[in-house]
């Protein structure tokens, strides 16, 4: 049977992940396109313990490990450091979770953009800080369950809406954008592949579902990443050159079955379920406006 | 210089076989070896072999590439089982 992703693996088996990481899936659909001319930096991050201790790595690209709110200096330097000795064949990736993009690194990613470094970042959007221990991040969705916003008598869900880096990086015109899942990993190859063809600044953001810190069955990773897709809750969109295109799935499911899943979610009462939805087809309006525009 | 880490040792030698309470164990008769599950596998614990040992009824697909679980590093997530679309893998209970 013809496989429909690359066949040679960059990332080897006895790293550190949990049983059913979606962080996991993406360094590994990340590095099958990637290829072995890659650098990689990484912040502070779930990815940072993953690849095993000193001196074995489950990688078989070199590493380099920047302080959490360096990912985009850190990028930056290795492009210009290889360009500086000729090697411009190499592509230079950061990939960073969704606290070391959306709260503590945006400024290192938005200077890294606005520079114009030839340089792909990657956030793995897991959706609060799962290495320390699931804090809430600028990434957590509404009415999600973290340990700093707790559920107990008094209900503390975070009350905010989530921030789309993404769309942050559309507004600085960076010359591509994407957002992927693993879900869908030939969607994904093909995002990297085209990220790799351009010159330029690259961003892509991938959901990636973290069973202990979503509170799902770790058999359910995939399966809930295909089902953010089909509620658009997490939709798959691409910005190249100024023209933005939004992924509109063939099959479509209920926000109740992509929540319902999750035991994040598992406390949410009928009106606050309403507001979720509410918020969700208000921006799956909004991008198809702007599809249109 | 070779452009690789300065000092590299593969974590592949580290047995994780500890860290699961179930084990995925596939029907190579429901089988069609469409590397689903190895597509799916986080922890690249799934291998694909030509082995003319696993039989299958429909000959055809005796002589592909069929999926193979390395037990040493095989988590017992059960993502393969849950995205078979055959029904081939089930997660059977770790004994003691």
């Amino acid at each position: 049977m013809p496989l429909t992703i690359p066949r040679e693996e960059y990332m080897e088996q006895g790293h550190t992940a949990c049983a059913g990481c979606g962080a996991a899936l993406s360094m590994r659909y990340m590095l099958k396109a990637a290829g072995p001319k890659t650098a990689l930096a990484i912040p502070a991050c779930c990815w940072s313990v993953v690849p095993g201790e000193f001196p074995a790595t489950n990688l078989k690209v070199p590493l380099l490990y920047t302080p959490f709110a360096a990912a985009g200096a850190a990028i930056s330097g290795l492009r210009e450091g290889l360009d500086a000795q000729g090697k411009e064949d190499y592509n230079v990736f950061a990939f960073a979770g969704d606290g070391g993009t959306a709260d503590i690194g945006l400024q290192g990613l938005s200077a890294a953009m606005e520079r114009g470094h030839n340089v792909i970042y990657i956030m793995y959007d897991n959706e609060a800080y799962m290495n320390t221990g699931i804090q809430r991040s600028g990434s957590t969705p509404y009415g999600a369950w973290t340990t700093t916003t707790p559920v107990g008598m008094k209900r503390d869900f975070k009350k905010q809406n989530k921030k789309f880096v993404a769309d942050l990086m559309i507004a600085q015109n960076v010359p591509y954008v994407a957002t992927a899942t693993i879900g869908y990993p030939e969607d994904l190859e093909r995002k990297i592949s085209i990220a790799k063809s351009i010159k330029g600044p690259k961003f892509i953001q991938i959901l990636s579902p973290c069973p202990p810190g979503w509170y799902h069955n770790s058999a359910d990773t995939v399966k809930i990443s295909r089902l953010a897709v089909e509620s658009k809750v997490f939709p798959l969109y691409e910005f190249r050159n100024g023209k933005f295109s939004l992924f509109k799935p063939g099959k479509t499911a209920r926000l109740t079955d992509y929540l319902s899943l999750q035991g994040r979610f598992a406390h949410l009462k009928d009106d606050e379920i309403k507001v979720i939805e509410e918020s969700v087809n208000e921006r799956w309006s909004y991008l198809l406006k702007k599809e249109q525009s | 210089m070779p452009f690789l880490p300065i000092t590299y040792a593969s974590t592949s030698t580290k047995i994780l076989s500890s860290w699961r309470t179930s084990k995925p164990v596939i029907d190579y008769t429901k089988c069609t070896r469409c590397a689903i599950c190895w597509k799916f596998c986080p922890d690249v614990a799934i291998d694909l072999v030509v082995d003319s040992r696993l039989k299958s009824p429909n000959e055809k697909f005796s002589s592909l590439e069929a999926p193979s679980i390395d037990y040493d590093h095989c988590k017992g997530c059960g993502i393969c089982e849950t995205e078979c679309p055959f029904g081939a893998i089930e997660m059977v209970r770790e004994e003691e």
